[in-house]
Protein backbone atom coordinates (compact mmCIF):
# COMPACT_ATOMS: atom_id res chain seq x y z
CA UNK A 1 0.00 0.00 0.00
CA UNK A 2 0.86 3.61 -0.88
CA UNK A 3 1.47 5.76 2.89
CA UNK A 4 1.50 9.71 2.45
CA UNK A 5 3.25 11.56 4.83
CA UNK A 6 2.91 15.05 4.91
CA UNK A 7 6.27 16.31 4.09
CA UNK A 8 6.14 20.02 4.75
CA UNK A 9 8.02 19.99 7.91
CA UNK A 10 9.09 17.54 10.87
CA UNK A 11 9.66 14.19 11.55
CA UNK A 12 9.00 12.20 8.11
CA UNK A 13 12.22 10.37 7.71
CA UNK A 14 10.94 8.20 10.87
CA UNK A 15 7.20 7.68 9.80
CA UNK A 16 8.58 6.72 6.08
CA UNK A 17 11.38 4.45 7.58
CA UNK A 18 8.14 2.96 10.00
CA UNK A 19 5.94 2.67 6.99
CA UNK A 20 8.87 0.53 4.96
CA UNK A 21 9.75 -1.41 7.67
CA UNK A 22 5.67 -2.53 7.62
CA UNK A 23 6.72 -3.90 3.83
CA UNK A 24 4.41 -0.33 2.11
CA UNK A 25 5.83 1.96 0.35
CA UNK A 26 6.12 5.70 1.73
CA UNK A 27 5.43 8.80 0.30
CA UNK A 28 6.68 12.24 1.28
CA UNK A 29 4.03 14.45 0.18
CA UNK A 30 4.63 17.95 -0.33
CA UNK A 31 2.42 19.22 -3.20
CA UNK A 32 -1.56 18.63 -3.44
CA UNK A 33 -1.13 15.93 -6.69
CA UNK A 34 0.65 13.35 -4.05
CA UNK A 35 -2.53 12.79 -2.08
CA UNK A 36 -4.60 12.13 -5.09
CA UNK A 37 -2.94 8.55 -5.15
CA UNK A 38 -2.32 7.57 -1.75
CA UNK A 39 -4.25 4.71 0.32
CA UNK A 40 -3.07 5.96 3.74
CA UNK A 41 -1.96 9.96 5.39
CA UNK A 42 0.41 10.38 8.54
CA UNK A 43 0.65 13.71 9.61
CA UNK A 44 3.82 13.93 11.47
CA UNK A 45 5.49 15.77 14.33
CA UNK A 46 7.01 19.43 13.95
CA UNK A 47 5.53 22.73 14.56
CA UNK A 48 2.23 22.49 14.06
CA UNK A 49 1.93 26.52 13.23
CA UNK A 50 4.46 26.11 10.77
CA UNK A 51 2.62 22.73 9.15
CA UNK A 52 -0.38 24.61 9.12
CA UNK A 53 0.78 27.97 7.41
CA UNK A 54 3.07 26.10 4.65
CA UNK A 55 -0.15 23.81 3.99
CA UNK A 56 -2.46 26.43 3.61
CA UNK A 57 0.22 28.79 1.81
CA UNK A 58 0.51 25.63 -0.91
CA UNK A 59 -2.89 24.88 -1.05
CA UNK A 60 -2.62 21.39 0.92
CA UNK A 61 -4.89 22.15 3.25
CA UNK A 62 -7.86 21.88 1.80
CA UNK A 63 -7.07 19.17 -0.68
CA UNK A 64 -6.46 17.47 2.33
CA UNK A 65 -9.28 18.03 3.95
CA UNK A 66 -11.36 16.87 1.55
CA UNK A 67 -9.25 13.49 1.32
CA UNK A 68 -10.28 12.86 4.77
CA UNK A 69 -13.19 13.91 5.18
CA UNK A 70 -13.75 11.26 2.05
CA UNK A 71 -12.83 8.74 4.41
CA UNK A 72 -9.05 8.36 3.77
CA UNK A 73 -7.57 6.45 6.55
CA UNK A 74 -4.98 9.34 8.94
CA UNK A 75 -2.63 9.45 11.49
CA UNK A 76 -1.44 12.22 13.27
CA UNK A 77 1.47 12.40 15.85
CA UNK A 78 1.67 15.40 18.44
CA UNK A 79 1.67 18.22 15.84
CA UNK A 80 -0.39 15.93 13.54
CA UNK A 81 -2.83 15.74 16.02
CA UNK A 82 -3.11 19.44 16.74
CA UNK A 83 -3.37 19.65 12.87
CA UNK A 84 -6.63 17.00 12.87
CA UNK A 85 -8.73 18.61 15.76
CA UNK A 86 -11.66 20.79 15.65
CA UNK A 87 -10.24 23.77 17.70
CA UNK A 88 -7.30 24.94 20.16
CA UNK A 89 -6.99 26.40 23.00
CA UNK A 90 -5.41 29.79 23.13
CA UNK A 91 -3.95 29.85 19.65
CA UNK A 92 -5.73 30.50 16.50
CA UNK A 93 -3.65 28.72 13.79
CA UNK A 94 -4.01 26.66 10.59
CA UNK A 95 -6.28 23.24 11.17
CA UNK A 96 -8.00 20.54 9.25
CA UNK A 97 -10.86 20.26 11.60
CA UNK A 98 -11.75 16.45 11.02
CA UNK A 99 -11.40 15.30 14.25
CA UNK A 100 -13.69 16.47 16.55
CA UNK A 101 -11.80 17.55 20.08
CA UNK A 102 -10.24 20.32 21.05
CA UNK A 103 -6.46 20.05 21.44
CA UNK A 104 -4.10 21.92 24.53
CA UNK A 105 -1.00 23.00 22.64
CA UNK A 106 2.08 22.30 25.16
CA UNK A 107 -0.24 21.14 27.48
CA UNK A 108 2.50 19.23 29.99
CA UNK A 109 4.91 22.24 29.84
CA UNK A 110 7.86 23.42 28.36
CA UNK A 111 10.78 21.30 26.98
CA UNK A 112 12.09 20.37 30.66
CA UNK A 113 8.82 18.97 31.10
CA UNK A 114 8.75 16.36 27.90
CA UNK A 115 8.92 12.85 29.37
CA UNK A 116 9.02 9.29 27.89
CA UNK A 117 6.64 6.81 30.07
CA UNK A 118 4.90 3.33 29.43
CA UNK A 119 1.34 3.59 28.53
CA UNK A 120 -1.48 1.31 29.12
CA UNK A 121 -3.59 1.30 25.47
CA UNK A 122 -7.08 -0.07 24.95
CA UNK A 123 -6.89 -3.02 22.58
CA UNK A 124 -2.96 -3.33 23.25
CA UNK A 125 -2.04 -6.77 25.13
CA UNK A 126 1.65 -5.08 26.32
CA UNK A 127 2.63 -1.18 27.34
CA UNK A 128 3.74 1.33 24.91
CA UNK A 129 7.04 3.18 25.35
CA UNK A 130 5.78 6.79 24.17
CA UNK A 131 7.60 10.02 24.03
CA UNK A 132 5.48 13.22 24.31
CA UNK A 133 7.38 16.58 23.54
CA UNK A 134 6.34 19.45 24.14
CA UNK A 135 3.17 17.43 23.86
CA UNK A 136 -0.63 18.36 23.36
CA UNK A 137 -3.85 17.11 25.50
CA UNK A 138 -7.39 16.35 24.31
CA UNK A 139 -9.13 18.79 26.55
CA UNK A 140 -12.66 18.13 24.99
CA UNK A 141 -13.80 15.23 22.58
CA UNK A 142 -17.24 14.30 21.01
CA UNK A 143 -18.89 11.10 21.69
CA UNK A 144 -17.77 9.71 17.96
CA UNK A 145 -14.47 9.73 19.32
CA UNK A 146 -13.20 6.86 21.22
CA UNK A 147 -10.40 7.02 23.80
CA UNK A 148 -7.43 4.72 23.66
CA UNK A 149 -4.97 5.98 26.42
CA UNK A 150 -4.83 8.66 28.87
CA UNK A 151 -2.02 10.37 30.81
CA UNK A 152 -3.40 12.08 34.41
CA UNK A 153 -7.02 11.20 32.67
CA UNK A 154 -6.70 13.35 29.65
CA UNK A 155 -6.49 11.42 26.49
CA UNK A 156 -3.54 10.99 24.52
CA UNK A 157 -4.43 8.37 21.85
CA UNK A 158 -8.01 8.77 20.13
CA UNK A 159 -9.82 7.49 17.00
CA UNK A 160 -13.03 8.86 14.91
CA UNK A 161 -13.74 6.33 12.72
CA UNK A 162 -10.68 6.26 10.28
CA UNK A 163 -8.27 9.08 12.39
CA UNK A 164 -6.15 7.89 14.74
CA UNK A 165 -4.12 10.67 16.45
CA UNK A 166 -2.00 10.76 19.44
CA UNK A 167 -0.11 13.24 21.60
CA UNK A 168 2.73 11.36 21.63
CA UNK A 169 5.44 9.90 18.85
CA UNK A 170 5.48 6.07 18.06
CA UNK A 171 7.80 6.96 14.82
CA UNK A 172 10.60 7.62 17.73
CA UNK A 173 10.74 4.07 19.20
CA UNK A 174 10.82 0.61 17.75
CA UNK A 175 7.71 -0.17 18.28
CA UNK A 176 5.02 -0.09 15.21
CA UNK A 177 1.52 -1.01 16.56
CA UNK A 178 -0.13 2.14 16.33
CA UNK A 179 1.21 2.55 12.60
CA UNK A 180 -0.20 -0.96 12.37
CA UNK A 181 -3.45 0.26 14.00
CA UNK A 182 -3.60 2.76 10.30
CA UNK A 183 -2.80 0.12 8.25
CA UNK A 184 -5.49 -2.70 9.17
CA UNK A 185 -7.77 0.56 9.17
CA UNK A 186 -6.54 0.67 5.26
CA UNK A 187 -7.48 -2.82 4.77
CA UNK A 188 -11.07 -2.62 6.55
CA UNK A 189 -12.19 0.04 3.87
CA UNK B 1 2.39 5.97 35.28
CA UNK B 2 6.49 6.01 35.53
CA UNK B 3 7.77 9.33 33.88
CA UNK B 4 10.96 10.55 32.73
CA UNK B 5 12.28 13.42 31.89
CA UNK B 6 15.88 15.14 30.56
CA UNK B 7 16.44 11.55 28.71
CA UNK B 8 18.45 11.25 25.49
CA UNK B 9 15.42 10.32 23.33
CA UNK B 10 13.56 13.19 24.73
CA UNK B 11 16.16 15.84 24.22
CA UNK B 12 17.02 14.78 20.94
CA UNK B 13 13.77 14.61 19.70
CA UNK B 14 12.58 17.25 20.74
CA UNK B 15 15.36 18.69 17.71
CA UNK B 16 13.43 15.79 15.33
CA UNK B 17 10.76 17.80 15.33
CA UNK B 18 12.16 21.04 14.20
CA UNK B 19 13.68 19.25 11.06
CA UNK B 20 13.05 20.85 7.89
CA UNK B 21 12.62 23.86 9.75
CA UNK B 22 14.17 27.92 10.04
CA UNK B 23 15.07 29.28 13.67
CA UNK B 24 15.09 32.32 13.81
CA UNK B 25 17.19 35.42 16.17
CA UNK B 26 15.01 38.06 17.55
CA UNK B 27 15.55 40.36 19.41
CA UNK B 28 12.35 41.33 21.18
CA UNK B 29 8.79 40.25 21.48
CA UNK B 30 7.60 42.28 18.39
CA UNK B 31 10.29 40.07 16.54
CA UNK B 32 9.13 36.50 17.92
CA UNK B 33 5.83 37.05 16.64
CA UNK B 34 6.70 37.90 13.21
CA UNK B 35 8.86 34.82 12.78
CA UNK B 36 5.95 32.95 14.31
CA UNK B 37 3.73 34.72 11.39
CA UNK B 38 6.30 33.32 8.79
CA UNK B 39 6.70 29.84 9.65
CA UNK B 40 10.02 29.44 12.07
CA UNK B 41 10.06 26.38 14.04
CA UNK B 42 11.85 27.86 16.64
CA UNK B 43 13.20 31.44 17.64
CA UNK B 44 16.39 31.96 19.45
CA UNK B 45 15.92 34.83 21.76
CA UNK B 46 19.02 36.90 21.86
CA UNK B 47 19.68 41.05 22.95
CA UNK B 48 22.19 41.71 20.51
CA UNK B 49 22.19 39.35 16.79
CA UNK B 50 25.28 38.11 15.70
CA UNK B 51 25.76 41.50 13.02
CA UNK B 52 25.72 43.85 16.09
CA UNK B 53 28.19 42.07 18.07
CA UNK B 54 30.59 42.34 15.46
CA UNK B 55 30.09 45.93 15.20
CA UNK B 56 29.84 47.18 18.97
CA UNK B 57 32.43 44.42 20.10
CA UNK B 58 32.67 44.18 23.84
CA UNK B 59 32.05 40.76 26.06
CA UNK B 60 28.97 39.31 24.96
CA UNK B 61 26.72 37.25 27.35
CA UNK B 62 23.65 35.70 28.26
CA UNK B 63 20.50 38.01 27.15
CA UNK B 64 18.20 39.59 30.21
CA UNK B 65 16.05 36.85 31.97
CA UNK B 66 13.18 39.76 31.42
CA UNK B 67 13.85 39.85 27.67
CA UNK B 68 13.79 36.17 27.50
CA UNK B 69 10.63 36.05 29.10
CA UNK B 70 9.16 38.02 27.38
CA UNK B 71 9.63 36.54 24.01
CA UNK B 72 8.48 32.95 25.70
CA UNK B 73 5.18 35.05 26.16
CA UNK B 74 5.14 36.16 22.82
CA UNK B 75 5.28 32.99 20.48
CA UNK B 76 3.88 29.33 21.69
CA UNK B 77 6.43 27.83 19.88
CA UNK B 78 9.97 27.05 20.91
CA UNK B 79 12.05 29.55 22.88
CA UNK B 80 16.07 28.73 22.32
CA UNK B 81 18.93 31.25 24.01
CA UNK B 82 22.44 31.51 24.39
CA UNK B 83 25.07 30.83 27.14
CA UNK B 84 28.43 31.43 26.53
CA UNK B 85 30.83 28.62 25.85
CA UNK B 86 31.65 26.93 29.29
CA UNK B 87 29.37 29.48 31.27
CA UNK B 88 27.09 26.64 32.89
CA UNK B 89 25.95 29.40 35.26
CA UNK B 90 24.35 30.87 32.11
CA UNK B 91 23.14 27.62 31.27
CA UNK B 92 21.58 26.88 34.99
CA UNK B 93 19.53 30.06 34.50
CA UNK B 94 18.23 29.40 31.57
CA UNK B 95 17.44 26.40 32.63
CA UNK B 96 15.41 27.86 35.45
CA UNK B 97 13.73 30.30 32.67
CA UNK B 98 12.28 27.07 31.08
CA UNK B 99 13.71 27.92 27.57
CA UNK B 100 13.14 24.81 25.26
CA UNK B 101 17.05 24.86 24.11
CA UNK B 102 20.24 26.32 25.44
CA UNK B 103 22.86 27.29 22.31
CA UNK B 104 26.48 26.93 23.81
CA UNK B 105 27.33 29.27 21.63
CA UNK B 106 30.96 30.82 19.83
CA UNK B 107 28.55 33.90 19.05
CA UNK B 108 29.07 35.33 22.76
CA UNK B 109 32.43 35.31 24.41
CA UNK B 110 33.12 32.32 25.67
CA UNK B 111 33.72 31.92 29.32
CA UNK B 112 36.42 29.16 29.58
CA UNK B 113 39.39 28.32 27.14
CA UNK B 114 39.62 24.36 28.08
CA UNK B 115 36.00 23.15 28.79
CA UNK B 116 32.68 23.43 26.89
CA UNK B 117 29.77 22.64 29.42
CA UNK B 118 29.06 19.55 30.86
CA UNK B 119 25.65 19.09 29.24
CA UNK B 120 24.95 15.47 30.86
CA UNK B 121 24.01 16.91 33.64
CA UNK B 122 21.34 19.72 32.73
CA UNK B 123 17.12 18.17 31.80
CA UNK B 124 16.93 21.52 29.37
CA UNK B 125 18.97 20.20 25.65
CA UNK B 126 21.68 22.02 24.45
CA UNK B 127 22.52 22.89 20.64
CA UNK B 128 26.17 23.40 20.11
CA UNK B 129 28.31 24.31 17.17
CA UNK B 130 30.82 22.22 14.96
CA UNK B 131 33.10 23.44 12.35
CA UNK B 132 34.24 19.74 11.32
CA UNK B 133 32.95 15.95 12.75
CA UNK B 134 35.52 15.51 15.45
CA UNK B 135 34.06 18.69 16.70
CA UNK B 136 30.35 17.62 16.44
CA UNK B 137 30.90 14.60 18.09
CA UNK B 138 33.55 16.07 21.05
CA UNK B 139 30.41 18.28 22.00
CA UNK B 140 27.79 15.12 21.54
CA UNK B 141 30.46 13.25 23.70
CA UNK B 142 29.72 16.04 26.34
CA UNK B 143 26.02 15.56 25.54
CA UNK B 144 24.73 17.93 22.99
CA UNK B 145 21.13 16.74 21.91
CA UNK B 146 21.62 18.98 18.48
CA UNK B 147 24.66 20.32 16.28
CA UNK B 148 24.36 23.20 14.27
CA UNK B 149 27.77 23.79 11.91
CA UNK B 150 29.37 27.56 12.40
CA UNK B 151 29.43 29.06 9.15
CA UNK B 152 30.69 32.34 10.15
CA UNK B 153 28.12 34.15 12.27
CA UNK B 154 27.06 38.04 11.38
CA UNK B 155 28.54 38.13 8.30
CA UNK B 156 25.58 36.94 5.49
CA UNK B 157 28.44 35.19 3.51
CA UNK B 158 27.46 31.36 3.49
CA UNK B 159 30.49 30.48 2.70
CA UNK B 160 31.91 29.10 5.50
CA UNK B 161 28.57 27.53 6.32
CA UNK B 162 29.12 25.29 3.12
CA UNK B 163 32.87 25.01 3.60
CA UNK B 164 31.92 23.17 7.43
CA UNK B 165 28.30 21.16 6.28
CA UNK B 166 30.90 19.52 3.17
CA UNK B 167 33.44 18.96 5.69
CA UNK B 168 31.17 17.48 8.14
CA UNK B 169 29.52 15.16 5.85
CA UNK B 170 32.87 14.23 3.72
CA UNK B 171 34.27 12.92 6.80
CA UNK B 172 31.23 10.78 7.69
CA UNK B 173 31.08 9.38 4.33
CA UNK B 174 35.05 8.72 4.79
CA UNK B 175 33.96 6.70 8.23
CA UNK B 176 32.15 4.59 6.49
CA UNK B 177 34.60 3.32 4.40
CA UNK B 178 37.26 2.48 7.15
CA UNK B 179 37.71 -0.89 8.90
CA UNK B 180 37.11 -1.92 12.40
CA UNK B 181 40.75 -1.81 12.92
CA UNK B 182 41.19 1.78 11.12
CA UNK B 183 38.51 2.92 13.49
CA UNK B 184 40.27 3.59 16.58
CA UNK B 185 43.18 5.84 14.83
CA UNK B 186 40.24 7.79 13.13
CA UNK B 187 38.89 8.50 16.64
CA UNK B 188 42.64 9.70 17.41
CA UNK B 189 42.80 12.11 14.77
CA UNK B 190 39.25 13.42 14.52
CA UNK B 191 39.96 13.95 18.14
CA UNK B 192 36.38 12.24 18.71
CA UNK B 193 35.52 9.66 21.17
CA UNK B 194 35.71 6.25 19.77
CA UNK B 195 32.49 5.18 20.71
CA UNK B 196 30.70 7.65 18.75
CA UNK B 197 32.99 7.42 15.87
CA UNK B 198 31.90 3.71 15.57
CA UNK B 199 28.53 4.57 15.98
CA UNK B 200 28.81 6.81 13.08
CA UNK B 201 31.11 4.77 10.64
CA UNK B 202 28.41 1.91 11.17
CA UNK B 203 25.57 4.09 10.87
CA UNK B 204 26.90 7.12 8.29
CA UNK B 205 24.96 9.68 9.72
CA UNK B 206 25.07 11.73 12.93
CA UNK B 207 23.69 10.56 16.01
CA UNK B 208 21.73 13.95 16.23
CA UNK B 209 20.03 16.80 14.04
CA UNK B 210 22.47 19.08 12.70
CA UNK B 211 21.38 22.40 11.62
CA UNK B 212 23.24 25.16 9.45
CA UNK B 213 24.13 27.99 10.91
CA UNK B 214 26.21 31.19 10.15
CA UNK B 215 25.39 33.78 7.13
CA UNK B 216 22.34 32.25 5.86
CA UNK B 217 20.95 35.18 4.43
CA UNK B 218 18.62 34.74 1.31
CA UNK B 219 16.33 31.47 0.48
CA UNK B 220 18.69 30.06 -2.02
CA UNK B 221 21.21 30.23 0.85
CA UNK B 222 18.89 28.12 3.06
CA UNK B 223 18.41 26.16 0.10
CA UNK B 224 21.36 25.44 -1.22
CA UNK B 225 22.32 24.17 2.57
CA UNK B 226 19.34 21.62 2.77
CA UNK B 227 20.85 20.38 -0.57
CA UNK B 228 23.87 19.86 0.93
CA UNK B 229 21.86 17.91 3.31
CA UNK B 230 21.47 19.17 6.69
CA UNK B 231 18.10 18.71 8.46
CA UNK B 232 17.15 22.40 8.61
CA UNK B 233 18.80 26.35 8.73
CA UNK B 234 19.31 28.84 11.63
CA UNK B 235 18.86 32.55 10.69
CA UNK B 236 20.58 35.06 12.81
CA UNK B 237 20.89 38.33 11.62
CA UNK B 238 20.00 37.52 8.07
CA UNK B 239 16.62 38.68 8.44
CA UNK B 240 15.98 41.09 11.14
CA UNK B 241 19.47 42.70 9.47
CA UNK B 242 17.51 43.50 5.97
CA UNK B 243 15.21 45.65 4.42
CA UNK B 244 11.74 43.75 4.85
CA UNK B 245 12.13 40.89 7.30
CA UNK B 246 8.57 39.78 7.33
CA UNK B 247 8.63 38.94 3.69
CA UNK B 248 11.84 37.68 3.92
CA UNK B 249 11.59 35.29 6.67
CA UNK B 250 8.56 34.09 5.21
CA UNK B 251 10.36 33.06 1.72
CA UNK B 252 13.14 31.54 3.64
CA UNK B 253 10.85 29.34 5.18
CA UNK B 254 9.06 28.59 1.74
CA UNK B 255 12.08 28.10 0.35
CA UNK B 256 13.69 25.97 2.95
CA UNK B 257 10.86 23.22 2.71
CA UNK B 258 10.93 23.27 -1.13
CA UNK B 259 14.38 23.28 -1.18
CA UNK B 260 14.55 21.04 -4.44
CA UNK B 261 12.16 23.11 -6.44
CA UNK B 262 13.97 26.17 -8.23
CA UNK B 263 10.77 27.22 -9.64
CA UNK B 264 9.23 27.79 -5.97
CA UNK B 265 12.55 29.46 -4.91
CA UNK B 266 12.36 31.48 -7.86
CA UNK B 267 8.99 32.88 -6.97
CA UNK B 268 9.76 33.78 -3.16
CA UNK B 269 13.05 35.24 -4.07
CA UNK B 270 11.21 38.01 -6.01
CA UNK B 271 11.44 41.67 -4.54
CA UNK B 272 12.36 40.60 -1.23
CA UNK B 273 14.45 44.27 -0.60
CA UNK B 274 17.28 44.83 0.61
CA UNK B 275 19.82 41.91 1.76
CA UNK B 276 21.61 42.42 5.26
CA UNK B 277 25.01 44.16 3.46
CA UNK B 278 26.79 41.35 5.16
CA UNK B 279 30.68 41.17 5.09
CA UNK B 280 33.20 39.35 2.98
CA UNK B 281 34.40 36.60 5.62
CA UNK B 282 37.90 36.89 3.44
CA UNK B 283 38.19 40.43 5.32
CA UNK B 284 38.31 39.45 8.58
CA UNK B 285 41.13 38.84 10.89
CA UNK B 286 41.78 35.62 12.35
CA UNK B 287 41.30 36.57 15.30
CA UNK B 288 37.79 38.17 14.63
CA UNK B 289 35.82 35.06 13.00
CA UNK B 290 33.52 33.33 15.69
CA UNK B 291 33.85 30.04 14.06
CA UNK B 292 38.00 29.18 15.79
CA UNK B 293 36.14 29.90 19.35
CA UNK B 294 35.47 26.50 20.90
CA UNK B 295 37.75 23.38 21.29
Amino acid sequence: MRVGVLALQGDVREHLDVIESLGHQGIAVKYREELDNIDALIIPGGESTTIGKLADRFDLLEPMKKRIAEGLPTLGTCAGMILLAKATTGTRQNLLAELDITVERNAFGRQIDSFEADLDIKGLDEPFHAVFIRAPLVQSASDDVEVLAVVDGRPVLVRQDHIIAASFHPELTKDDRIHRMLMSSVVER
Amino acid sequence: MEAQTGSDRVKRGLAEMLKGGVIMDVVNPEQARIAEEAGAVAVMALERVPADIRVQGGVARMSDPDMIQSIQDAVSIPVMAKARIGHFVEAQVLESLGVDYVDESEVLTPADMDNHIDKWSFTVPFVCGATNLGEALRRIGEGAAMIRTKGEAGTGDVKEAVTHARTLHGEIRRLTTLDDAELMAAARDHRAPYELVREVAETGVLPVVNFAAGGIATPADAALMMQLGVDGVFVGSGIFKSGNPEVRAKAIVEATTYYRDPSIIAKVSRNLGEAMVGINIGELRGEELLANRGW
